[in-house]
């Protein structure tokens, strides 16, 4: 039973796929850096090489940190829907397995926010 | 017919316990030419089994002319005290013009709560078998009515002189941050009549009232604000006869049958846990926004829901009921809350209907002094720093839009529970599509009803997908009717600190 109702019930997903014209939905979160308060949200278009995700949007998205310019990205720590990820920096958003409403988390070892406040 | 008899009719005038049993008992019938459950056809289908409708205690039995009468004499009042403090230039004498902004999330937030708390009252006053919870939700949907008008009514005035008023029916149904109250609301209204009391009158009314009533009236009441704490009384004794319908209902619930019981907890579970986080900005309002602060939101939260709530539980133990579940979450979470919540409006204010700020050296130490464990150890931080780029000419706005819960629909800035460095990010699966989650609790509640959750309306993935005005800023907040440059931003710099400044020189200046 996925809803108490009178009759038979059956809507479509809100958030499907085919609502976003041609994009995915992708969350960024950069873990210990809560000054950016929750995960970020984008629609790309899942052909979008990952190295252009990092350098033209998880880039714009949160260089008003001081610790971003310090990042180091060989060190950077990915995590795809709560397991690690090592991505391949040319391939695809879904060569890599990125999928609609994937959340990717990362961690710069030895950034820690303004003060290692984790802000 | 003799004289005798005429006088002993005359006077023989119904008590007050007999027009009330006409007007409940008396008008409740068997119906014979349609069968009982196509008449009242949401009666059953949640799994709730009544016996004996008879067996409901009606909470104040209150008879139409009484209620009329009563209710008259509190609008007398409350035009009245309106009407002076229009009279009297009211606004002026406030404390600061920050605290408008709690008037602003109030109007926007709670008031049109109300007018859905009449249209849910109306549906469910027909949709109970028996006449007396009917006649219950009757008069609570008039009252609930009463309330999102005399509220109108009530702040319509600061319309007049600040910014962010105008149109609170339009923002409620678009603007981002208002989709959790009106989400939290239609989830209520689109569950059954039993359900519904158990969200609202229960859950809501009952458990959590104080935590929303006591820092707004109180808050009015610190801040020289007479016309909202006038409404907040004039609302106050509606509100006590709508919690004990809360409590009659559910004990009703638990009563009729042993069945229930595990329904009864589960919608408490659900509904606390929604509650509670739809709180979290009256929680933010109390620590943040009141100049002139009246408690913190952990002491509140210590005193109505670990205390008084615990007291209740106690009591609703003989029937199997337990404390709702996560209700340690949010206890753990009480030194936390409110500066992730302030933090995360800091974030967004571009596209918010009122102003936030950094709190001045005062308020910070009394942010201090109120969470010793916390605030100077992760949160007095960000202030500074962000104080700092402000200093700068450098306000910090996120300009990238956040991911969302898909059941409270509040962007995912709650931490775990027990770490408040982490953010506490949940997911799950369902008919191949992934859905997230700010909590255990959150996730439960989608778990339990995906196929309600499935059609959350949330205002980031709707702009994404082109359905609010355009793809840009400025479409957006055109679309939520927001003015950008007076209604959103920082207060510092905002029309309404100026025209609170000009008014605070010319008050200085006429007194010498």
């Amino acid at each position: 039973m996925a809803v108490v109702s009178i009759s038979p019930y059956k809507l479509p997903a809100k958030d499907a796929l085919e609502n976003f014209h041609g994009n995915q939905l992708v969350y960024l979160h950069w873990e210990d850096h809560l000054m950016f308060c929750a995960p970020v949200a984008f629609p790309l278009p899942s052909g979008m090489v990952f190295d252009d995700l990092v350098q033209n949007v998880l880039g714009p998205a949160y260089q008003q940190h001081p610790d971003f310019s310090n990042i180091t990205w060989s060190d950077v720590k990915w995590t795809l829907d709560g397991k690690p990820f090592d991505p391949d920096p040319q391939a695809s958003l879904a060569d890599n397995g990125v999928g609609h409403k994937s959340l990717l988390s990362f961690v710069t070892p030895g950034l820690q926010g303004i003060g290692n406040k984790h802000f | 017919m003799n004289a005798e008899t005429k006088i002993e009719r005359k006077a023989k005038k119904l008590g007050l316990k007999e027009r009330y049993g006409h007007l409940t008992r008396g008008l409740g019938w068997e119906t014979s030419y349609q069968p009982m459950d196509k008449v009242f056809p949401f009666a059953s289908y949640e799994g709730i089994k009544i016996h004996d409708w008879d067996a409901f205690e009606d909470p104040f039995r209150l008879t139409m002319d009484a209620y009329w009468k009563y209710q008259a004499e509190k609008e007398r009042k409350l035009y009245a005290v309106i009407d002076s403090f229009a009279q009297n230039n009211g606004q002026m004498k406030i404390t600061d013009a920050r605290y408008v902004n709690a008037l602003k999330i109030f109007l926007t937030g709670v008031s049109p709560l109300e007018y859905m708390a009449h249209r849910g009252y109306a549906h469910v006053g027909r949709h109970f078998v028996g006449a007396g919870p009917r006649v219950a939700c009757q008069m609570q949907a008039i009252d609930e009515l009463r309330h999102a008008q005399t509220q109108m009514h009530t702040i319509s005035h600061y319309n007049k002189y600040f910014d962010g008023l105008h149109d609170p029916r339009h923002m409620f149904d678009r603007v981002w941050y208002l989709s959790v109250p009106k989400s939290f609301f239609e989830d209520a209204m689109t569950a059954g009549p039993f359900e519904f009391l158990t969200a609202i009158s229960f859950s809501f009314e009952y458990v959590l009232t104080n935590l929303l009533f006591v820092p707004f009236m109180s808050g009015a009441a610190y801040n020289g604000d007479m016309a909202t704490v006038t409404f907040g009384f004039s609302a106050q004794s509606d509100e006590s006869r709508h919690m004990t319908l809360g409590l009659e209902i559910i004990k009703f619930m638990l009563e009729q049958d042993a069945d229930n019981v595990p329904i009864v907890q589960r919608w408490i579970d659900k509904w606390f846990w929604r509650g509670y986080r739809l709180l979290s900005i009256v929680a933010m309002m109390m620590d943040y926004m009141l100049p002139k602060r009246v408690m913190s939101w952990a002491e509140a939260w210590g005193i109505y829901f670990e205390e008084a709530g615990g007291a209740l539980f106690e009591d609703l133990s003989r029937y199997g009921i337990t404390t709702p579940k996560y209700a340690d979450v949010a206890s753990k979470e009480k030194d936390r809350l409110t500066h992730e919540v302030w933090s995360t409006f800091y974030n967004y204010t571009r596209a918010a209907a009122f102003h936030t700020w950094i709190p001045n050296d005062d308020e910070l130490a009394w942010l201090s002094e109120k969470y010793p464990e916390t605030f100077d150890q992760l949160y007095r931080p960000r202030y500074e720093h962000w104080r700092s780029l402000q200093q700068k000419g450098e306000r910090f706005y996120n300009n990238s839009l956040p991911q969302l819960c898909n059941v409270c629909q509040i962007p995912m800035v709650f931490t775990e529970p027990d770490d408040p460095t982490k953010l506490c990010l949940r997911s799950t699966e369902f008919e191949g599509e992934k859905y997230h989650f700010c909590s255990d609790g959150c996730k439960d509640i989608f778990e339990f009803e995906p196929q309600k959750y499935v059609q959350s309306w949330l205002p980031v993935h709707q702009i994404f997908q082109g359905n609010c005005g355009g793809a840009t800023m400025p479409e957006v907040l055109d679309w939520y009717g927001i003015k950008n440059g007076s209604d959103n931003l920082d207060y510092e710099g905002s029309p309404d600190q100026t025209i609170w400044n000009d008014w605070t020189k010319s008050a200085q200046r006429a007194a010498g």
